[in-house]
């Protein structure tokens, strides 16, 4: 078994820096990664980072921009810190080397992104989540921080009790992807998850194949909640062939928006008569796809995306990268014609709930970045945003983690005297199916089992448990010799989602989609890997990702099902209009003896001078 | 057509290693599972002969630890083609659909992560930057020569990230600016000089065509180096960490023993000028040489 103080899982933006500020306090820290660090999927960020750092512009501004942009369930407390602490952080990056593009002083630039009121967007050419990354890993190096990488982490080791805030995390297991040992990681302080987005239960997504919602899928099962899942952000322009994105520092430096009849739609067709291609995302998105739908799509498909009035010099200088993407994955010169574009899945804003100092409800367990729910994004995030919620929520939690007190959270996880719970009429009942086999992945953390449960294990003990039941859950997998394969599953979950769970939702897509899960779900019970070799086996790690993915995408659905209103990305087609007096409020998600239970709690406007009072959101 | 091609075996240089004793429970599965993948060929193969429009794609095959993989060999697919695949949507087809043992690593799918670097008809390149169209084929696809091969695609990476690593890949400055919120400046001149070298995704395909690090395996190797000039041309850190810099790539498995071949330069997939990188620190190292005298 290994030891550390502080286990950070992933090593993207978040687990990093996490990774990073815990060892600045102090701590032994590990971090255990399913890809090598500099494979992570913040190295596919593109934009930039907002922080207001120059005159004109100032945290407050970023604020509220950030607010309005998130359709006012953001949570004020959250937000706040966010756009406190980004000027400093970002400037940190800076100071440990980071490239970023310049001004004539030799200040770092900044350009305009949609939704913001001031040019804010510091970036590092068109890869600037390129460069985070590999500055983070650098000084990781320079620390000589401990990284396990090619381990997948698979399970949190959690105490058992029925009431998940009696939970304790005291470590995780994982295996060598390269040899197959599974082992246990103890963690004497902290787990931090920075386990990335789940843009794998789509099938036309920016994300990386690595991002199945790992963190959340486990954390979900050991009893966290997941909260404001339904909020799936789909980026405005992305390559119609494979998902690739297409910055959207494009429009923040003067692309513009065609549809086939080369009308600049965003103007002439009334979506956002002030900011046009500099709107925010959700009505970017919307726009696009209502011109498809309406018939003035170019090839009943997609939009062109032009910048070549850019100019070449300037291209070059801000977005060379691009150029590079349009030629390789769909073989189209940027600099002489306009690109193919269409909205793909980007972002999850939803995820694993936790507080501003990104602690969650089991004591000792953190969640950072996308896969966590600090709730700064709210029903849409803005552009230029999650890069620093990277950095700031990642520094604060493994500060936390490694025992600084950062003062007492304003936000509160878990069930408050404001909880209220929520039905949604379901087609099919959601969540596990038991079988006769002893199916160890159905619930973690719960349900003690008998023998001494009034005496609490020693955490090393705790560990060890989750060790077995791990290596029980692996060894069913390896041992079947049929059934149905993870790929055919996986493909079918994508593509309902994908269907049924996107830009424009119905009640009847979205019931279809659970009707789906759960189909799948029950084929899960039939899963095999047909791979019998330990060594490397990707087939044995996807099986188990697949089992992250139901999880998730089930959130995802549920969450959009409840919500009969129309905020954000979140469009519904029966109801088209905001609705406050009853939608201003958290879904949250909780897995209880095995199926969702789902509950809300109210959004915080109140920040700390001024209370942000929702309004019609117009760009 | 035979649906296993065990071809060109002299070239695959992987080491088998001991297996592990099996049960004649695990022998059977093995066995079921082996004639389950043939079953895959069988149909894959049926699809090229229905006349649907499909790419050959020769994949190398090795797995230490499961018998009919220890002897290295090449297993043909038949996928169906679309315009715009790529080497790695192939094999993923390939893997989902026909034999998921399959294994390679890969992430991003755009050229960001370095993760799926193969040698793709006898050179190194990007499994999703190459454009199945443009080769020839059957399109053999093999692990990066000069690294050895974990199991089918993957290579084992653990020198080339201690080599990374020997250069200090990381910002050292002992002047920061007062003030929390100061930044260091930079020109625009000294950004666009190191930018090239910022780009490196650590993909290893330089290391794994350098003939210098195939017979060296201590020699820094072109990544390294690149990754050497990258901070050591930085303006933000000092003239004494440049010093410092210099020495160690100046060391008698550095930069003098790169022979300008630009094979390097010539496979990487983001277009850094390597060897312009390690020819510029050899004038570099000569510099601080000739002021030392």
């Amino acid at each position: 078994m290994h030891e550390h103080d502080v286990l950070v899982v992933g090593a993207g933006g978040a687990g990093l820096r996490a990774a990073i500020a815990a060892h600045e306090e102090g701590a032994d820290v590990a971090i255990v990664t399913k890809l090598h660090p500099v494979r992570s999927h913040t190295g596919a960020a593109e934009g930039g980072i907002n922080a207001a750092l120059r005159d004109g512009d100032s945290w407050e501004d970023h604020a509220y921009d950030t607010m309005k942009g998130s359709d006012y369930l953001g949570d004020a407390p959250a937000i706040e810190t966010l756009c406190q602490d980004s000027p400093e952080e970002t400037i940190q990056l800076e100071r440990w080397g980071m490239p970023f593009s310049r001004e004539e002083d030799g200040r770092v630039s900044q350009r305009p992104f949609g939704g913001l009121s001031f040019p804010r967007t510091t970036y590092a050419g068109a890869e600037t989540g390129h460069h985070l990354l590999h500055t983070l890993y650098q000084q990781v190096v320079k620390r000589g921080i401990a990284v396990y990488d090619e381990w997948y982490v698979s399970r949190l080791a959690v105490t058992e009790d029925p009431d998940p805030e009696k939970r304790e995390c005291h470590g995780v297991v994982a295996f060598d992807v390269q040899t197959g040992e599974v082992a246990g990681f103890r963690a004497r302080n902290g787990v931090v998850l920075a386990t990335g987005g789940p843009g794998q239960v789509y099938d036309h997504t920016t994300n990386a194949v690595s991002c199945t919602g790992d963190g959340p899928a486990m954390a979900y099962r050991a009893g966290v909640p997941m909260e404001d899942m339904e909020f799936i952000q789909f980026h405005p322009t992305t390559l119609p062939s494979t998902g690739v994105l297409i910055s959207e520092g494009v429009r923040g430096e003067g692309g513009i928006l065609y549809n086939d009849k080369g009308e600049r739609f965003m103007f002439e067709h009334g979506y956002a008569s002030n900011s046009g291609e500099l709107a925010s995302r959700d009505v970017v998105a919307r726009a696009e796809l209502t011109e498809v739908n309406e018939g003035r799509g170019v090839n009943d498909e997609y939009v062109h995306l032009d910048m070549r009035h850019l100019g070449e010099e300037r291209i070059i200088d801000r977005l060379e990268n691009i150029l590079h993407l349009a030629g390789d994955f769909e073989g189209v010169d940027g600099l002489v014609e306009p690109m193919p574009v269409k909205p793909g899945q980007h972002y999850a804003m939803g995820g694993i709930e936790t507080d501003e100092n990104g602690e969650t409800l089991v004591s000792g367990l953190y969640a950072v970045g996308e896969c966590a729910c600090v709730s700064v994004h709210g029903s849409n995030r803005l552009g230029g945003n999650a890069l620093p919620e990277l950095i700031v929520f990642g520094a604060r939690a493994g500060r936390h983690a490694a025992g600084t007190d950062l003062g007492e959270a304003i936000i509160e996880t878990g069930r408050t005297e404001d909880t209220e719970i929520g039905e949604v009429d379901t087609p099919v009942a959601p969540g596990a199916i038991h079988t006769d086999t002893d199916d160890e992945a159905v619930t973690d953390g719960g349900d003690p089992r008998g023998e001494g449960a009034s005496v609490i294990p020693e955490p090393v003990e705790i560990v060890e448990r989750a060790v077995e039941a791990e290596n029980r859950r692996i060894e069913h997998l390896m041992e079947k010799d049929e059934g149905v394969q993870q790929a055919e599953l996986r493909e079918k979950l994508q593509k309902t989602m994908t269907r049924n769970v996107n830009v424009f939702r119905t009640e009847a897509g979205l019931k279809q989609a659970l009707r789906d899960i759960r189909e799948v779900r029950e084929q899960y019970q039939d899963v095999y890997v047909a791979d019998p070799s330990r060594t490397f086996n990707t087939d044995l790690q996807q099986t188990i990702e697949m089992r992250n993915l139901i999880d998730t995408a089930e959130a995802i659905t549920l969450g959009a099902l409840a919500r009969d209103e129309f905020r954000g990305a979140h469009w519904r087609q029966e109801y088209q209009e905001r609705r406050d007096e009853k939608w201003l409020k958290h879904t949250l998600l909780s897995w209880n003896d095995g199926t969702p239970e789902l509950w809300y709690k109210p959004v915080i406007l109140e920040g700390e001078e001024k209370t942000y009072e929702p309004k019609i959101r117009s760009y | 057509m035979s649906t296993q091609v065990p071809q060109e075996q002299e070239e695959a240089e992987v080491d088998a290693g001991e297996s592990r004793p099996r049960s004649p429970h695990q022998e059977r599965r093995l066995q079921e599972k082996a004639s389950k993948r043939e079953e895959g060929q069988r149909e894959s193969e049926e699809r090229a002969r229905e006349g649907e429009e499909t790419v050959e794609i020769k994949v190398f095959r090795y797995d230490p630890e499961v018998e009919a993989k220890q002897e290295p060999r090449f297993d043909t697919f038949h996928v169906p083609f679309e315009k715009g695949m790529t080497v790695l949507d192939a094999v993923m087809y390939a893997r989902d659909h026909y034999d998921s043992s399959l294994t390679f690593r890969h992430s991003c799918r755009q050229a960001i992560c370095g993760s799926d670097a193969f040698f793709i008809n006898g050179r190194q390149r990007l499994g999703c930057q190459t454009q199945i169209a443009e080769l020839d084929t059957p399109v053999r696809i093999e692990p990066l020569p000069h690294q050895e091969v974990v199991k089918d695609l993957v290579v084992d990476m653990d020198s080339f990230y201690e080599q990374m690593e020997a250069v200090e890949p990381y910002f050292q400055t002992n002047e920061l600016p007062e003030g929390d919120l100061e930044e260091q400046r930079q020109s625009r001149e000294n950004r666009e000089k190191i930018k090239m070298g910022t780009r490196c995704i650590w993909c290893a395909s330089c290391m794994s065509s350098c003939n210098i690090a195939a017979g060296d395996d201590q020699y820094l190797g072109p990544a390294p180096i690149s990754m050497a000039y990258r901070f050591a041309m930085d303006e933000r850190e000092g003239e004494d960490m440049k010093e410092h810099r210099l020495r160690i790539i100046e060391q008698e498995h550095g930069v003098w023993r790169c022979q300008t071949q630009f094979s390097c330069t010539n496979v990487c997939p983001k277009d850094i000028p390597i060897t312009e990188h390690i020819q510029g620190l050899k004038r570099e190292a000569v510099k601080k040489n000739l002021k030392f005298w």
